[in-house]
């Protein structure tokens, strides 16, 4: 990991300058944006907008062509592979629930678990009481203690988002990328997880995409809209929802 | 590794499996060596050397499960390890002949006479000793495995990418040990074994001893991969299996676990030529050729992936049926059949004999289940039913 000579930015995630272009397309264009710690951020914006590509340049599957992604202030996650920068504390929730179908929620939960990740520290593993209590506690948290033992394939859509939002306080990350959690979820379902994250917030830094504006606007943050690659507009849901390119482009008259 | 974790959750199917395999290791080279010849209670010889063929080829067929079905690595080269471990087996065989091959070089082997050897090949040094041949047949092929993986994984090649450049490994191995002056015996192989350890490997009582040793090779093989799939690292197998890119997200490093367990099954496979060798009495470069490695894996579909056991059984099976159908007159068309044999399963028992059986079982308990839980209710009718 490459280390800096001390933080430049008091922020938990700096993005500068970034360009990332696929086949000529620009899927990111110049996008600057930062988090502060503690934060929570909803982004929006239309379809190929460019919100998946930048969760894909901050957790290290897309290399950027230019530009700065400082993590801490102080480390650069462009030279990071996946790995690592899961290692330093980002944890990611997909687009499309993906959690390991074939196992029980509880081992899906264990594997999430940010203890010893290696080929050793796992071929001997033995669970302790801590790592127990740590799962009842989540499981608790998501509501899914009856079907700990079931397997994570056997869940309905909204328990899957449960389940992999579990994943994520079970990794413990300083910074959680959650991308559209309540897709495909019942009013109640999403208003329960916009109560989840803002009680995860308190402790944690998020970021979160989604269309659901009711949802967006429940959590009462601050919003960027992104169009092409770049940022349109940042500030209140109030704010963005006002301004005239972000109805023209995304909201709609 | 401590006995409590070669143990740990054995359920039925691994118990009933471990006490037959133990049985048959037991009981067959007794009634080989004790009973008369010809009485009913007699195995004879033959079958001894056939029962041990199979007892190796389900140790290869464990080994392609370990990391087919619990990895999702489908490698369709693994023959190359086990004639790897063949090989190493088979210099040492070469080198206990001594004097008494055909041009009677104490030094060199039959075919580096005929063909003008100088001087023994230095990769031949030490293979005159059993322990440093034993050592070879874990070393060579895991050290190929762990090359080849270290290149393969870190590149992230997977899916049937990785199937075909395993296919190339095989076929190149194949040609390179075709040749006369790569040093192994070119197209004959290695051949004509007299002694392994002192004991004529002709005779009836190395033959049950080499069978007893193979079966409990296929015991300790089980047991090693159970507790590696029992692990908390078989569960990040599985993982990877079903969701590889999201376990890297999780911050597990996905080509670690790939090439420990692609080197482990490496080193299995080189243990059961190892055994292979000495009881067929021959290693040569056709063990590489690329089918023989898919044939391995046909195996490991027809019993059930993902299940040791099945994986286990699959290579008894269907070399059963191999030896019964190519002893007789529709020996042609034998590939035919295994072919058929590989579409039907895939179409129509995905989960192969044993994972079949497995989800029936399941299923069954479940209806039981639910029926018990139907009937306590109907018992409660018009009865207060007590509060939980």
């Amino acid at each position: 990991m490459s280390v800096m000579e001390g933080r430049t930015t008091s922020a938990l995630l700096y993005l500068d300058g970034v360009h990332v272009s696929f086949d000529g397309f620009h899927a990111i264009n110049n996008l600057s944006l930062t988090l502060e710690p503690g934060e929570m951020r909803a982004i929006i914006g239309p379809n190929g907008a460019g919100k998946t590509t930048m969760m894909d340049i901050i957790t290290g599957k897309t290399k950027p062509d230019e530009g700065t992604v400082l993590f801490d202030g102080m480390t650069d996650l462009t030279r990071l592979d996946e790995t690592r920068i899961a290692e330093l504390g980002i944890g990611r929730k997909f687009q499309k629930p993906t959690v390991f179908e074939s196992q029980t929620i509880e081992d899906n939960l264990l594997l999430a678990l940010n203890v010893d990740h290696s080929v050793k520290g796992t071929l001997f593993w033995r669970g302790s009481k801590t790592e127990a209590e740590r799962i009842d506690r989540v499981l608790e948290t998501i509501r899914l203690t009856n079907a700990r033992n079931r397997l994570a394939g056997s869940l309905s859509h909204g328990q899957k988002q449960w389940l992999e939002i579990g994943m994520l306080l079970a990794q413990d990350p300083k910074l959680l990328l959650v991308d559209e959690p309540v897709a495909g979820m019942t009013d109640v379902e999403t208003h329960q997880t916009a109560e989840l994250l803002k009680e995860i917030n308190k402790e944690k830094t998020v970021m979160v995409v989604e269309h659901d504006m009711t949802f967006v606007r429940e959590l009462g943050v601050k919003v960027t809209c992104l169009h092409e690659g770049t940022v349109l507009a940042e500030g209140t849901i109030d704010q963005v929802s006002s301004n005239e390119r972000v109805i023209e482009v995304y909201l709609g008259r | 590794m401590t006995p409590h974790v070669l143990t740990r959750s054995l359920d039925r199917s691994a118990t009933i499996f471990l006490v037959v395999v133990a049985a048959l290791g037991v009981l067959i080279p007794l009634s080989n060596l004790l009973m008369p010849a010809g009485s009913a209670l007699q195995v004879p010889t033959y079958l001894v050397a056939l029962f041990g063929k199979y007892a190796c080829y389900a140790i290869l067929a464990l080994s392609i499960d370990l990391i087919w079905g619990y990895c999702g690595i489908l490698s369709l080269g693994h023959g190359a390890f086990f004639a790897l471990g063949g090989y190493a087996m088979g210099m040492y065989l070469m080198r206990q002949i001594g004097s008494r091959g055909v041009y009677g070089n104490p030094i060199l082997p039959d075919f580096m006479v005929f063909l003008n050897y100088p001087s023994l090949p230095w990769y031949w040094y030490g293979f005159d000793m059993f322990w440093f041949a034993a050592v070879m047949v874990l070393v060579v092929p895991g050290l190929l495995a762990f090359c080849f993986g270290w290149l393969a994984f870190r590149s992230r090649v997977t899916g049937v990418y990785l199937s075909i450049i395993t296919q190339a490994m095989t076929y190149a191995l194949l040609l390179a040990f075709f040749r006369n002056d790569f040093g192994f015996g070119g197209n004959n192989g290695l051949t004509d074994f007299k002694d392994i350890l002192g004991f004529n490997v002709q005779a009836d009582g190395t033959r049950a001893a080499l069978f007893a040793l193979s079966c409990l090779a296929l015991i300790l093989t089980f047991l090693i991969c159970r507790a590696v799939v029992t692990s908390k690292l078989g569960k990040v197998l599985i993982a990877i299996r079903d969701a590889e890119s999201r376990t890297r997200f999780l911050g597990y490093r996905v080509e670690s676990y790939k090439l420990f367990v692609f080197t482990l099954s490496a080193c299995m496979a080189g243990v059961a030529g190892a055994l292979y060798v000495p009881q067929v009495g021959i290693i040569n470069p056709s063990e590489f050729a690329p089918g023989n490695s898919i044939e391995a894996v046909i195996w490991v579909a027809v019993g059930g992936r993902g299940t040791l056991v099945g994986a286990a059984l699959g290579a008894v099976v269907v070399n059963y049926a191999k030896t019964f159908f190519t002893s007789g007159p529709l020996a042609p068309y034998w590939l035919f059949m295994l072919g058929a044999l590989f579409i039907l399963v895939t179409l129509l028992l995905p989960k192969g004999i044993v994972g079949t059986f497995n989800a029936w079982r399941e299923s069954r308990k479940a209806t039981e289940a639910a029926n018990a839980e139907s009937a306590a209710l109907e018992d409660g009718v018009g009865e207060p039913k007590p509060a939980e």
